[in-house]
């Protein structure tokens, strides 16, 4: 059996060396050295519920917050398997020696964060990210040892090999350096090719996460599911290159949020909810300081900004906790956070949507998984913080077992294929790239880049309008015309990374499209998607996944029930918790039921 | 907005020529390098208003934490991501790492960095990933000192700072070193100290290391290096003495999991 996999994030590398303690081979396909994959940029945590300060915490407690912060769109059982396995993961990391934060006994030490009212978050200062990836690194390496893993980093995935019976036996990448293009066999494909950042812009992303592999498979037949879901992180800050991000975890650690009015500090979020105060779902909070700064216009100096205090807090305690973000903010703000309340605004942060997979995490197309951010499986509406790192070790431990189940079953190896099937999509990717490289029109592709990005951040946020929405697809469309006109002003056959950005940019015109297409769809407010034209939740008709075939013209849109087969979908609030909304709706029920008595 | 200068030392490739541009850009406020070169990908025309290519250089986070953006600017190794504008003195001049071999312009290919990490075992071993309970107890003092190496991003500019990281030697650099520390101090990790204290010990190893200091004065995440150096330096020797009095130990060594 042969195995690729595509990212080498968290998601790709628990993967892999799933597949080889296993004994199996893997190429492990990176667009950069896996060790600076974007998984390094997550700071505040990792959330399982080993319930250490006599919370009474419980997995199931884990599953419930988070089906209610992503608004109930996730289905189900694949949320509980991961709440579920998540304590045990937390153990693994810990055994491979990732220096958690620890208490004055030496275990793991556990931090508040959104959306919960626990402390469930695992921690490593602020770096939580950077942390994981590099134990998992390290494992990898072992394994590169052992013969087991052949890594290609410097390498983008340029498509999927589909057999005559729609079955993926392997992939096609190019090799950045020498842009050599040459197709992989593999019985099955793992894309673990994370999030899409780029389509936005300024964002908290890496400048990696076009979403290009994630869009390739789309257009390829992968369905998209629920494009329009996207985070925006309420506590950002700036810079003229790309937005960077003040961890949750500060808040989780203490941090209040607050601005002026009538010339004293108003704590707005403890204000309007007294029960989750600064920890409410990122939607919530991203919400919340919108209508401070644009419904009310009582931002910073007027602006999109509020403040993100924790000057309240010891010193040298916090510097502890949280010297990553910290030292982020004082390098690119130039302030003392400690002295000074730091000045954050939302922005874009994580794509909920992503490629449909089945509980098994294979896409609709037999042989072709997926797994961490560019799938669609655990947030539903809306990501609670902390929650990312566990879904994709989660989902990681999970495609590596699955691949295996799957490669058992199968009549015919990859080995077996023709080889025409793999030269016939190396051809085509080939074409595609001397294309490319013939472009010798006047417009710049960084420069239409940029003017998606401004369409998307501006239009396709925090608060959506039919009409700017509609104005951002025709804009897209513009945009998608003017590629025809571009030129590549670089026509070397060494790293020439000019040519592999044009090919990008088209796929992140696909994946706009799709998160447009899937805006004007939805007809109602659910989690980080809030249109004040349908402000509520409307279950009876839009408690579905919008699911986005490629064709040529655009999206087209289907709809799937979502698996709500465990818990009952309540009202979502955060001014009181979760016990007093099941109380009142029990009251409630019981008063209607008397009424109908009578 | 204002413009400033930048140079840049470029080369197409490992076999051309190296030849230097220079480019007038607009500098926006809060701009880093990273923002400058994005700028010339927008508008790739140099100084003298010749048409030319963009720019080739390696980054990803652009917050300090993936190490990809590592160049000599003004002559010193540090991340582009975190090198202001403001804070610089004009012309800016860029050049790549010299330590690594060049691939375009300031890109450099960074995998020696990687393979030293296998020779040295940098890594805790483990059973296997299934469910063992947690890992050992760690004193929160052992956490901290851990946590500060395991912020190191491979970025390399302790080994572009490093004199004794050149053609002649086979020095595996400054963060090589830490890194056994950092597994040295793991519970776990220390069942198998020996073999990576012998893994330095040897060519390539913490001998080379001429105590020049400069490695401490450029790390972006403020490691300790020449006092972890020191360190290791007493347990190599202890080691070596005392595998001279008892002669070598044999065992399974550091084997395959599971």
């Amino acid at each position: 059996m042969k195995f690729i996999v595509v990212g080498g994030g968290l998601a790709g590398l628990m993967a892999t060396i799933k597949i080889a303690e296993k004994g199996e081979n893997v190429d492990l396909i990176s667009f950069v050295h896996v060790k600076r994959s974007h998984s390094v940029c997550a700071q505040g945590g990792i959330n399982g519920a080993v319930n250490t300060k006599g919370e009474g915490d419980s997995p199931w407690n884990h599953f419930d917050d988070t089906l209610l912060g992503g608004d109930y769109l996730a289905n189900q059982p694949p949320v509980l398997g991961m709440c579920e396995a998540a304590p045990g993961i937390i153990y693994l990391m810990d055994r491979m020696g990732v220096p958690f934060t620890r208490t004055p006994e030496g275990n793991l030490d556990f931090r508040r964060f959104g959306g919960t009212l626990v402390h469930r978050t695992a921690f490593s200062g602020s770096t939580t990210g950077q942390q994981l990836l590099y134990a998992l690194d390290e494992q990898v390496r072992y394994w590169e040892t052992q013969g087991k893993v052949n890594k290609f980093e410097d390498w983008d995935y340029l498509s999927a090999v589909i057999d005559d019976n729609g079955v993926c036996r392997g992939c096609i990448a190019q090799d950045m350096k020498t842009m050599e293009i040459r197709s992989f066999q593999g019985d099955a494909v793992i894309l673990c090719t994370g999030g899409l950042g780029a389509v936005y812009g300024k964002t908290t992303n890496s400048i990696i996460n076009t979403g290009s592999p994630a869009s390739s498979a789309y257009q390829q037949g992968v369905y998209y599911a629920n494009p329009e879901m996207i985070q925006i992180h309420p506590t950002c800050i700036g810079g003229d290159d790309k937005l960077r991000l003040i961890s949750e975890g500060v808040r989780g650690d203490g941090g209040r949020l607050w601005t002026y009015k009538d010339g004293k500090p108003w704590f707005f979020m403890e204000e309007w909810y007294p029960a989750y105060g600064n920890l409410v779902s990122r939607d919530v909070a991203s919400r919340g300081i919108f209508k401070v700064c644009r419904e009310l216009g009582l931002g910073l100096d007027g602006g999109d900004s509020v403040y993100l205090d924790v000057t309240h807090l010891e010193p040298d305690w916090i510097e502890k906790r949280q010297h990553g973000v910290l030292e982020i903010y004082r390098k690119f703000a130039g302030e003392e956070p400690t002295k000074v309340p730091m000045k954050v605004f939302p922005a874009m942060h994580y794509s909920m949507g992503g490629m449909w997979v089945d509980y098994n995490q294979m896409t609709n197309i037999p042989g072709l998984f997926a797994a961490g951010e560019c799938e669609y499986q655990y947030h539903g509406a809306n990501r609670l913080g902390a929650n990312s790192l566990i879904s994709c070790l989660y989902a990681g431990t999970v495609v590596g077992d699955k691949v295996m189940e799957y490669c058992k079953g199968l009549k015919k190896t990859s080995s077996d294929v023709s080889s025409k099937v793999f030269d016939a999509e190396m051809a085509r990717q080939k074409a595609g790239m001397d294309k490319i490289l013939k472009f010798n029109g006047p417009e710049n592709p960084y420069v239409l880049k940029d003017e998606m990005n401004n369409y998307m951040s501006t239009y396709v946020g925090v608060v959506r309008t039919t009409k700017q929405l509609q104005d951002t697809d025709k804009k897209l469309l513009e945009l998608m015309e003017r590629y025809k006109k571009l030129g590549v002003y670089d026509t070397g056959g060494w790293s020439n990374r000019t040519a592999i950005f044009i090919r990008h940019l088209w796929n992140m015109f696909e994946l706009a499209r799709g998160i447009v297409g899937g805006s004007l769809l939805r007809k109602e407010s659910r989690g980080a998607h809030y249109m004040p034209e349908y402000p509520n939740r409307d279950d009876e008709n839009w408690l579905k996944t919008t699911k986005a075939k490629w064709t040529p013209s655009g999206p087209q849109f289907s709809l799937e029930d979502v698996d709500i087969s465990l818990v009952k979908p309540r009202v979502r609030r955060y001014d009181v918790t979760k016990d007093q909304v099941i109380k009142e709706a029990a009251e409630k029920e019981a008063a209607s039921s008397k009424e109908g008595a009578k | 907005m204002s413009d400033v200068i930048l140079k840049i030392k470029r080369q197409d490739g490992p076999n051309s020529r190296p030849y230097w541009e220079e480019f007038k850009v607009p500098v926006a406020p809060k701009a880093n390098v990273i923002s400058l070169l994005l700028e010339i990908q927008r508008n790739p025309v140099n100084l003298q208003g010749k048409p030319t290519t963009p720019v080739i250089w390696d980054c990803n986070c652009l917050e300090e934490v993936c190490g990809a953006c590592s160049m000599v600017i003004n002559g010193v190794a540090r991340q582009a991501c975190a090198a202001l504008v403001d804070t610089l003195s004009k012309p800016i001049v860029l050049q790549p790492l010299s330590k690594f071999p060049l691939v375009r312009d300031l890109m450099v290919d960074r995998q020696k960095m990687f393979e030293n990490l296998k020779k040295i075992k940098a890594w805790v071993p483990i059973d296997g990933t299934y469910y063992m309970g947690p890992g050992p107890k760690v004193a929160p003092s052992v956490q901290d000192e851990r946590y500060l190496i395991s912020c190191c991003m491979t970025c390399g500019c302790c080994m572009e700072a490093c004199p004794y990281v050149n053609p002649k030697s086979n020095y595996m650099g400054p963060t090589c070193m830490a890194q056994v520390k950092l597994f040295n101090a793991h519970p776990t990790g220390a069942m198998y100290k020996d073999e990576r204290l012998d893994a330095i010990a040897g060519d390539g190893g913490i001998a080379d290391c001429g105590n020049a200091q400069n490695c401490e004065r450029v790390c972006p995440k403020e490691i300790p290096l020449v006092s972890i150096i020191a360190e290791l330096n007493r347990e190599t020797a202890f080691r070596g003495f005392n595998r001279w009095l008892k002669g070598k130990p044999k065992g399974p060594g550091l084997a395959a999991p599971g």
